[in-house]
């Protein structure tokens, strides 16, 4: 799929969000953790925006902000045309039918007290979209959907695999019809398996629904396959963004280098030119100054230590925040 | 709240079991059910239904009058007339202990029940909200918890003045801290938990996902708390009357003819200790039984 359409389906730019860190008995603001520190991008209908990085790197927080579910710092998030930035929680709740989320864990998102049945229609009861027996309807069409059995309405979480769990979780975040789904790690806590089930379930239902997704992993073969773009996250910054042919053929950013040499090749002849990157990545409570990746890039330059590069569009439809590109 | 719950047409006994009991239809099945799966539960709850019988047709089950004296019995052993003995006045033991039940009761499920409510509200209040409503109420709370029980209740008892009602408020408050403290930190875990998330994402509100999604998973302790406390708060009712602060004489408690007849006639008259402590035991005993099916019930985990 192209760039994104005409008219994105979410557009945030600037985004931050920072963590404010108390301490002492009258818990004063000590510092802040930058865990988003300005993230720009938009997605556009039936598009999927990969959005890769290590563990800390801010790329949950971005999802969970996106949702409100965390109070963005700074920024604006337009979801469907409407800015949603400031809106209170009873102005954002119409808005909410619009996006959903699923989680990483099939365990600890589904309330153990409740049925499968009564999970997946508690957003269409929230939303009074229907009730009796046409809720009982909807939510039996939502299981065959995602491929468990309307009997299975009645079983709880633990009935169910790890799997099964996952598309509970997919069926609820489709009730109300969304046009964006936030998946954030959602198939992490899988097996490999059932990994590749998911995914071509979550882009069956692409195709079927033109949903949006943001699709949050640190699983580069999982983005690959199920993006149209890939955004790359470093300490709470897009390092580079762009298709996810040009993202894999031909990465500008070393930080992307360093992450594609990383991914193991099941094909022990293919020799392949190694970019490690050493050390840790920095705390983002004290993020270097200039480029967040100057303290681990081997080719840092001087004025990568003072100068923090802007996202530029270096090649049409490539955006690259760094120096020497 | 229900708007969104689904009415599922239940197959089997064993989910009707599972609505809570709310809505059983096959009372007779669900009764067998409760029987097989859950023995325990069901001696408990067959303890605890008589001695609600008891207590509530005192009038009928009693074969005295518990507050007529009989100076000629006095001490009386147990016997055909008085079938658990007589106390010093010639009271009949048996019917003070019927007649006993409805106090005891009253103020052991009264105060444990209040006690739990407030701290379930408390608790929960406390948990979820966080922020300076959490630090001043667990300020409070310490303060509470740094009294002993009894001396909580003797200041409660002694300002209120003695009454059915007074004492069960004085023995109630003193369980407020220690409910809350519970239900608290287990309310701070659950409302990082990612389904409360999905339920903020879906946008309910905050209201509804503390008692829809936080209060439900915390029923298990609520439980475990509750029965355990039951056994307490009778005793507590039991020194708040041998000091004169509890039930007014000449009411029978289990509690006060416990501790009155104690260390007078334990050696020589000692059924006048060995019942009504019988009766503590076994109304506690049957509580815990029926407390920990209960729980189980309402465990969806434990069900299948």
């Amino acid at each position: 799929m192209p760039e994104a359409a005409a008219k994105p389906v979410l557009e945030v730019s600037g985004l931050k969000k920072h963590f404010p860190v108390r301490k002492g008995l009258l818990r004063r603001t000590v510092g802040h953790v930058f865990a988003v520190d300005g993230v720009s991008f938009s997605i556009g209908e039936g598009e999927t925006l990969g959005l890769v990085g290590e563990s800390g790197c801010g790329k949950t927080t971005v999802g969970r902000a996106v949702l409100r579910l965390v109070e963005p710092t700074d920024g604006s998030i337009r979801l469907d045309g409407a800015d949603i930035t400031g809106l209170r929680k009873a102005e954002l709740r119409p808005h909410r039918r619009k996006m959903q989320i699923i989680f990483q864990d099939p365990f600890s998102s589904l309330n153990p007290r409740m049925s499968a049945g009564d999970i997946v229609a508690e957003p269409l009861g929230v939303h009074r979209v229907a009730r009796g027996k046409a809720l009982r309807d909807e939510v039996a069409a939502l299981f065959e959907r995602v491929g468990l059995r309307r009997a299975q309405m009645d079983a709880y979480p633990h009935q169910f695999s790890g799997g099964q769990r996952q598309r509970i979780g997919i069926a609820r975040a489709l009730a109300l019809n969304p046009k964006l789904i936030i998946g954030d790690e959602p198939v992490s806590a899988l097996d490999v398996s059932i990994q590749a089930q998911v995914i071509n379930l979550l882009m069956d239902l692409q195709r079927e629904r033109r949903l949006s997704y943001l699709f949050i992993s640190h699983n580069l073969a999982v983005v690959e396959h199920i993006s149209h773009r890939i955004a790359v996250m470093y300490l709470g910054r897009i390092v580079e963004h762009t298709d996810k042919k040009t993202l894999f053929t031909n990465p500008l950013h070393p930080y992307t280098e360093a992450l594609l040499s990383a991914v193991p090749v099941p094909d022990p002849a293919i020799k392949r030119k190694k970019l490690v990157v050493q050390g840790d990545v920095p705390s983002p409570v004290r993020p270097p100054p200039g480029c967040h990746f100057h303290t681990r890039c081997p080719y840092a330059v001087d004025r990568c230590r003072i100068d923090s590069p802007a996202l530029r569009e270096v090649v049409p439809g490539h955006h690259v925040a760094c120096h020497l590109r | 709240m229900t708007d969104s719950r689904i009415d599922f047409t239940a197959a089997d006994h064993a989910a009707e079991l599972a609505r809570a009991g709310a809505h059983v239809t096959g009372w007779r099945g669900a009764t067998l059910l409760l029987i097989r799966r859950y023995p325990l539960g069901a001696i408990g709850a067959v303890i605890f239904t008589l001695f609600v019988f008891a207590a509530v047709f005192a009038d009928v089950v009693a074969p005295m009058d518990p507050l007529s004296t009989n100076s000629r019995a006095s001490l009386a052993a147990p016997s055909a007339t008085y079938l658990l003995g007589a106390d010093f006045m010639g009271r009949d033991v048996f019917s003070r202990l019927v007649y006993g039940a409805r106090i005891s009761l009253a103020v052991g499920l009264g105060a444990t029940a209040l006690g739990c409510l407030f701290g379930i509200l408390v608790g929960l209040l406390s948990g979820y909200l966080g922020g300076w409503i959490d630090l001043v109420v667990q300020r409070v709370i310490d303060i509470m918890q740094s009294l002993p029980l009894l001396v909580m209740a003797l200041v409660m008892a002694a300002s209120l003045g003695p009454s059915l009602r007074n004492t069960i408020i004085a023995i109630a408050i003193p369980l407020v801290p220690n409910v809350a403290r519970v239900i608290r930190s287990n309310t701070l875990s659950l409302r990082e938990m990612p389904f409360v998330e999905a339920a903020r994402a879906v946008g309910m509100g905050e209201l509804r996902i503390a008692l829809r999604h936080v209060l439900p998973n915390t029923l298990a302790p609520i439980i475990v708390l509750a029965t355990a406390q039951l056994g307490s708060t009778i005793l507590t009712e039991a020194s708040l009357s041998f000091l004169g602060l509890g039930v007014p004489e000449p009411h029978p408690s289990w509690g006060r003819m416990l501790s009155e007849s104690a260390a007078e006639y334990v050696r020589t008259a000692p059924w006048l200790v060995i019942f009504p402590g019988v009766a503590i035991s076994l109304i506690v005993f049957g509580t815990n039984l029926l407390g920990d099916a209960v729980r189980d019930i309402l465990d969806p985990r434990q069900r299948s």
